[in-house]
């Protein structure tokens, strides 16, 4: 169990350590796309990772909703319960 | 026909990580052997324990994300490009008139095996994305393509550790036929992996000379027990004379003949009267338009094995004749060990630096050389070339197969 705080550093350093863009960078309104320039499989890459660190499952068809870092910041805080 | 010169040049291999280093590590015949910095061996019980490994690693080089998404083989080929490509001067050309082939003997076998290894601690949804894009052997062709934006096409000819010299016939190819102006070309490999490595020894293909890796590799040497596995990668950039002459490019030499043939004999042991290898030099020397008597140098395949040393020395001495008294015979694995699918393409960087300085670099290690050997070889210490007028160097790699490549080339 993390706070959503904790969630979004886990996840600005798997972004990126994939991307080689800055944690700082990594913020909770950016989109994954349209902000990061993640293309769809980092985007993969890095709900792999997520799952692993934040020991949760995040089924492909969800990875779709996920525009932005706070969408997946939630989702995984959500997951995790 | 087509002129096709030579007019950039990069490397990572044991020796360097780039041609310069690479050139005088050569000349100065160091090697480039040394005992894993692991310990593999003790924990898998390899009978081998050492390796040509690179000296600048490629995450001294590329970002960190860049040593994510590409397979250790495509990071190497990447290295090389940059610096061939820089060396080229960078040059202006139409996308379209681009092409990029690299290849690999064994391909992304640390991305397979490691994510077999996930998979196996972890299960099958821990596998990552990349994987495949990673692990196929075509993924350094296309990484050079996408960095240099090549789209006149993107190949990886496979003939295990003929590749490197594979690619480069190819590249001389697209030019030939009309496919592309410039060609970025030559192999890598990064196989350096306990499960290549085992597997070579299985074979008994490999040295064992655990106590003493860099005199592991000692091609004609009459102690010679096997070959050194090495890794890194070659490029060479060929285009066509004119657009290197509208350009003003430094032209370092030309490639004037391929010879390719295949055993058709054994999977891995070579044909032992060296027929298949005799032709693809012939060949390519017919396909230069030159004689035997034109010849003043050979960077041999010469991996340092019992057998397929002496096959290819015979082949050379009944190819060259008489002449091959007046022929300096180099065997650089001797310093590089075998790089597998980069051997051909880091060889024809040696080639092409032996015709620019007039140069034969040296086969270190070869304290008794093979009674049969006739063929004047470059010992120790580097040895001229003639000064003067023309002069052809032939490179020879051989494959597991029976593939024979011969490349020709001749001073700018």
């Amino acid at each position: 169990m993390a706070d959503k705080n904790e969630i979004l550093a886990g996840l600005a350093e798997i972004v990126a350590e994939e991307t080689g863009l800055e944690t700082a960078e990594v913020q909770l309104d950016k989109s994954f796309t349209d902000d990061l320039d993640i293309d769809s499989l980092s985007m993969m890459t890095i709900v792999t990772l997520a799952e692993e660190k934040f020991d949760v499952r995040i089924p492909d068809e969800k990875v779709k909703d996920l525009t932005t870092v706070g969408d997946a910041v939630d989702y995984i805080a959500g997951a995790q319960g | 026909m087509t002129t096709v010169v030579v007019t950039g040049l990069g490397t990572t291999n044991p020796l360097g990580g780039d041609v310069d280093s690479t050139w005088e590590a050569a000349l100065a015949g160091r090697s480039g052997v040394r005992t894993l910095d692991n310990d593999w061996a003790e924990t898998y019980g390899m009978a081998v324990n050492f390796a040509g490994q690179l000296v600048v690693p490629t995450s001294e080089v590329l970002s960190r994300p860049e040593t994510k998404r590409m397979d250790p083989s495509a990071q190497m080929a990447i290295v090389a490009t940059r610096e061939a490509w820089a060396d080229a001067g960078s040059p202006e050309v139409d996308p379209e008139r681009l092409g990029a082939v690299v290849s690999s003997g064994i391909g992304g076998v640390w991305t397979l095996l490691s994510a077999w290894d996930t998979m196996k601690e972890k299960g099958a949804g821990r596998v990552l994305p990349m994987t495949v894009p990673m692990l196929m052997p075509n993924s350094p062709a296309a990484y050079v393509s996408l960095e240099l934006t090549a789209r006149a096409g993107a190949h990886a000819p496979v003939s295990a550790c003929a590749s490197g010299a594979e690619a480069i016939a190819m590249g001389y190819e697209m030019i030939q036929q009309g496919r592309a102006d410039v060609v970025v070309c030559g192999g890598t490999e990064a196989a350096i992996h306990p499960l290549p490595i085992s597997s070579f020894a299985a074979m008994a293909a490999l040295s064992k000379r655990n106590d003493d890796p860099a005199g592991a590799s000692r091609p004609y040497d009459t102690e010679r027990d096997g070959f050194v596995l090495g890794e890194g990668a070659g490029i060479v950039v060929l285009e066509s004379a004119e657009h290197a002459a509208a350009r003003g490019a430094r032209v370092y030499a030309h490639l004037v003949g391929l010879g390719r043939t295949a055993d058709g004999h054994h999977i891995a042991a070579p044909e032992p009267e060296g027929k298949g290898q005799t032709r693809a030099m012939a060949q390519a020397l017919e396909m230069a338009g030159l004689t035997v008597t034109d010849v003043s140098h050979v960077n041999a395949h010469a991996t340092s094995t019992p057998v397929g040393d002496m096959i290819e020395a015979r082949a050379i001495r009944g190819l060259l004749g008489a002449h091959a008294e007046n022929v300096l015979l180099s065997a650089t694995k001797s310093m590089t060990g075998h790089l597998l699918g980069g051997a051909g393409a880091l060889e024809s960087v040696f080639t092409i630096k032996a015709l620019e300085t007039r140069t034969a670099p040296p086969t270190i290690n070869v304290t008794s050389p093979d009674p049969e050997l006739e063929v004047d070889l470059v010992r120790d210490s580097p040895r001229a070339l003639p000064s003067d007028g023309d002069v052809a160097a032939i490179n020879n790699s051989f494959g597991f197969g029976g593939h024979n490549v011969a490349l020709v080339f001749t001073n700018a």
